[in-house]
């Protein structure tokens, strides 16, 4: 195994973390940790009062964790789009992107299973889902899907961190090197430990898709599966996956952008890499801005009263600003922003993604409230805005994503290293003998 | 010359030889099976009804509701197992006024029991759509799923004076923060009932339960009635077949046991 002086890449930005913390970094840890504080107090609140303290009421029994929770689950598509498919199809552009998806995945499940716990009445009780688990229940299909979905990312964000491990663990001086030693689990780059590493990550990447898609997708139909207005929908498990593919790249976006300016990572996250993810992007938001058509199309020329009552709370009701903003702004602007080649820079995705993101957490926010407002029997109609508590909570969720994404920093390599070797040392030869593949065959005469 | 059988007559001999197998046994389990379960039902006659809420008030007071106030009446977060819907009809000035008395419709294809996920709200062997509060979790899947929104959640802990706590009926749990609690067809009456009759030796009979949930009780215009569906001959088996019934959102295919009478015909 070479060691660190083997890499053939500046490996400043990505090792120093391990090494030195900033006065920068604890700043910022010290601002995360206040608001996650603020959040551990409105949560008590919630503990002693009851959720009585949040804007929820009847009809609308479910609101901003809800709306939270779907959202996280959103993001975690990420780490299976970039790492798994674009491993799959053999992007070479990928490498130095893929761990910090991979991470992105982990965390947002994390949270949003800490959101669904937010939610429930009675914390207390969690374990009834496993004493008395009824699986006739999409919550029950969720419970289930999501915790495959995080063990499987988790090891998929471990398999190809162990030659990292290994890398790090044979440097001669440095922390962590115990822990290193540990998750080498005795990883030394012997060619035949390096075959069947790829191997089970090629497997994984397969494996991770489907449970990927799933967790989407059974998200969707935890409202699709009950009988309410615009709710009970069949579009809406493909609709979630394709919302997810479009948040989840905007965050990663952002992450990449905050990891090359805080980590000075100008010379590996190179503008080429935000390019790509603006067209991605892109592309992933005219999908979403279809699927928007069918659903609203479909449901306003059907004019099913009690739909009907939901679609126009959305379309000139209560909802009107925040819905109107999330199509305009969040959902058709940046598509065509980013089809300009000019506007693909970094800081022009950033923009972009920042907009994406906000307006994936109001479309997240919609899918939940409007229906609820709308009883299908003629009761009060519901009214809800979320209370101080919710918005604390919310508030203290993204701080401890950021504030577990930059200690994850400074324990591991935020760029996997031996695949960005991998792709020094063999990328150009193997891209060129798949394009030699692709070309005919030349004739005899030519090649002597 | 002996008679040909006939080749439907054949054929007729083997497909019963065949499916008899399959069609005895349930015949002979049917008529080995215990007694009959009833299947709770009841039937509201709105042309009787005269919205004088009594039978949302007998309903609180059995079951223990805590009393709302303002405060989370405002919020939208009072708990009405038994609920009032009015509905304007007409317009000015031949304007009138329906009111509807909602408990739970216990439907049969329940929507809510289908979201549980812990098994806290499920039908019992009577029909009855019933929610353990000792299990339920909150998370209030079924209160969304409800397309009558017909369940409540407790948004607080039950808050009672020390002469409210005189008259809460024994017979019913209070319910702690946090979980969902809904109609239950006052089933402790019906179980009281039983073993009273029981103790006199017979079974229950439709007199026995007419009247029985607090709503029926208490209703000044006898505009509700309880009994048994699986009864052809009860009350409330004749009522639920009468022209004028009609169930809400029967559209939705949940099979509600709770059926309205009106003269008129009903919109929503």
């Amino acid at each position: 195994m070479e060691g660190v002086e083997k890499l053939r890449f500046d490996t400043e930005g990505i090792l120093a973390p391990l090494e030195n913390t900033g006065r920068r970094f604890f700043v910022a840890c010290g601002l995360l940790l206040a608001v996650i504080a603020w959040g551990g107090y409105a949560y008590a609140q919630q503990l002693i009062h009851g959720l009585s303290v949040t804007g929820l009421n009847r009809p609308v029994n479910w609101g901003t964790y809800i709306g939270n929770f779907v959202f996280f689950v959103s993001i975690s598509l990420a780490g299976t789009l970039i790492s798994a498919i674009l491993r799959l199809i053999h992007a070479e552009w990928r490498r130095p992107i893929t761990r910090c998806a991979e991470v992105i995945t982990v965390l947002s499940l994390l949270f949003a299973v800490v959101n669904i716990g937010t939610d429930m009445g009675r914390p207390d009780r969690l374990l009834n889902c496993i004493l008395h688990g009824q699986f006739r229940s999409p919550i029950m299909w969720d419970v289930l899907s999501i915790n495959s979905y995080l063990a499987a990312s988790i090891l998929y964000l471990y398999l190809p961190l162990i030659p990292d491990m290994a890398i790090l663990r044979d440097r001669p001086t440095g922390r962590w090197r115990w822990l290193y030693r540990i998750l080498a689990i005795g990883y030394c780059g012997t060619e035949k430990q390096h075959k069947w590493l790829e191997r089970i990550v090629s497997v994984m990447a397969i494996l991770i898709i489907p449970i990927g898609i799933s967790v989407h997708t059974v998200t969707a139909w935890l409202f699709a599966t009950t009988v309410q207005p615009v709710w009970h929908s069949t579009i809406y498990g493909p609709f979630f996956v394709v919302g997810a593919l479009y948040t989840g790249t905007a965050v990663l976006v952002i992450i990449m952008a905050l990891l090359r300016w805080g980590l000075g990572l100008k010379s590996i996250l190179k503008d080429v890499h935000f390019n790509n993810l603006g067209l991605v992007l892109m592309a992933e938001g005219l999908l979403v801005a279809y699927f928007l058509l069918c659903m609203y199309l479909v449901e306003i020329t059907g004019a099913e009263p009690h739909i009907m009552k939901v679609v126009m709370s959305e379309i000139k009701g209560a909802f009107a600003v925040p819905f109107w903003l999330m199509i305009l702004v969040g959902i058709l602007f940046p598509p065509l922003f980013l089809s300009m080649r000019r506007a693909r820079t970094v800081g022009g995705c950033v923009f972009a993604a920042a907009i994406v993101v906000a307006a994936m957490w109001i479309e997240r926010f919609l899918i939940v409230v409007p229906t609820l407002t709308q009883p299908r029997l003629p009761w009060r109609e519901g009214v809800y805005a979320p209370s101080w508590v919710e918005w604390s909570i919310t508030a203290a969720c993204l701080a401890a994503f950021a504030l577990l994404y930059m200690l994850f920093t400074k324990v591991f390599p935020i760029i996997s290293l031996w695949e960005m070797q991998e792709g020094i040392e063999h990328g150009m030869s193997k891209v060129r003998r798949r394009h030699e593949g692709y070309l005919p065959e030349r004739l005899e005469k030519e090649k002597s | 010359m002996a008679e040909q059988p006939s080749r439907r007559g054949v054929l007729g001999t083997i497909l019963s030889a065949l499916a008899a197998p399959f069609l005895l046994p349930g015949k002979l389990f049917a008529a080995l099976r215990s007694p009959r379960k009833p299947k709770w039902g009841m039937v509201i006659d709105l042309d009787r009804c005269t919205g004088c809420q009594s039978c949302v008030v007998a309903c609180r007071v059995e079951n223990n509701v805590p009393v709302a106030g303002p405060e989370l009446n405002e919020q939208d977060r009072a708990i009405f197992w038994m609920d009032m819907l009015t509905v304007p009809e007409g317009k000015y000035p031949d304007l009138r006024t329906q009111f509807i008395p909602v408990p739970c419709n216990h439907c049969e294809n329940a929507p809510c029991v289908k979201a549980c996920p812990v098994h806290a709200t499920y039908i019992n062997e009577e029909g009855i759509v019933a929610q353990i509060w000792g299990r339920c979790i909150g998370c209030r899947y079924c209160t969304t799923a409800c397309p009558y929104s017909r369940r409540y959640f407790n948004w607080k802990a039950p808050v009672w004076s020390e002469s409210q706590k005189q008259y809460l009926n024994p017979d019913v749990a209070t319910r702690p923060v946090g979980v969902v609690e809904k109609c239950t067809l006052c089933h402790h009456r019906i179980r009281a009932r039983r073993m009273k009759a029981r103790l006199e030796g017979r079974e229950l009979t439709d007199a026995d339960v007419r009247k029985l949930p607090a709503c029926a009780q208490s209703c000044p215009a006898d505009a509700i009635t309880f009994g048994d569906l699986n009864d052809p001959e009860s009350e409330v088996s004749l009522l639920s077949r009468s022209p004028r019934a009609f169930k809400l959102l029967e559209e939705l295919g949940t099979h509600p046991k709770l059926t309205y009478l009106r003269e008129a015909k009903w919109k929503e």
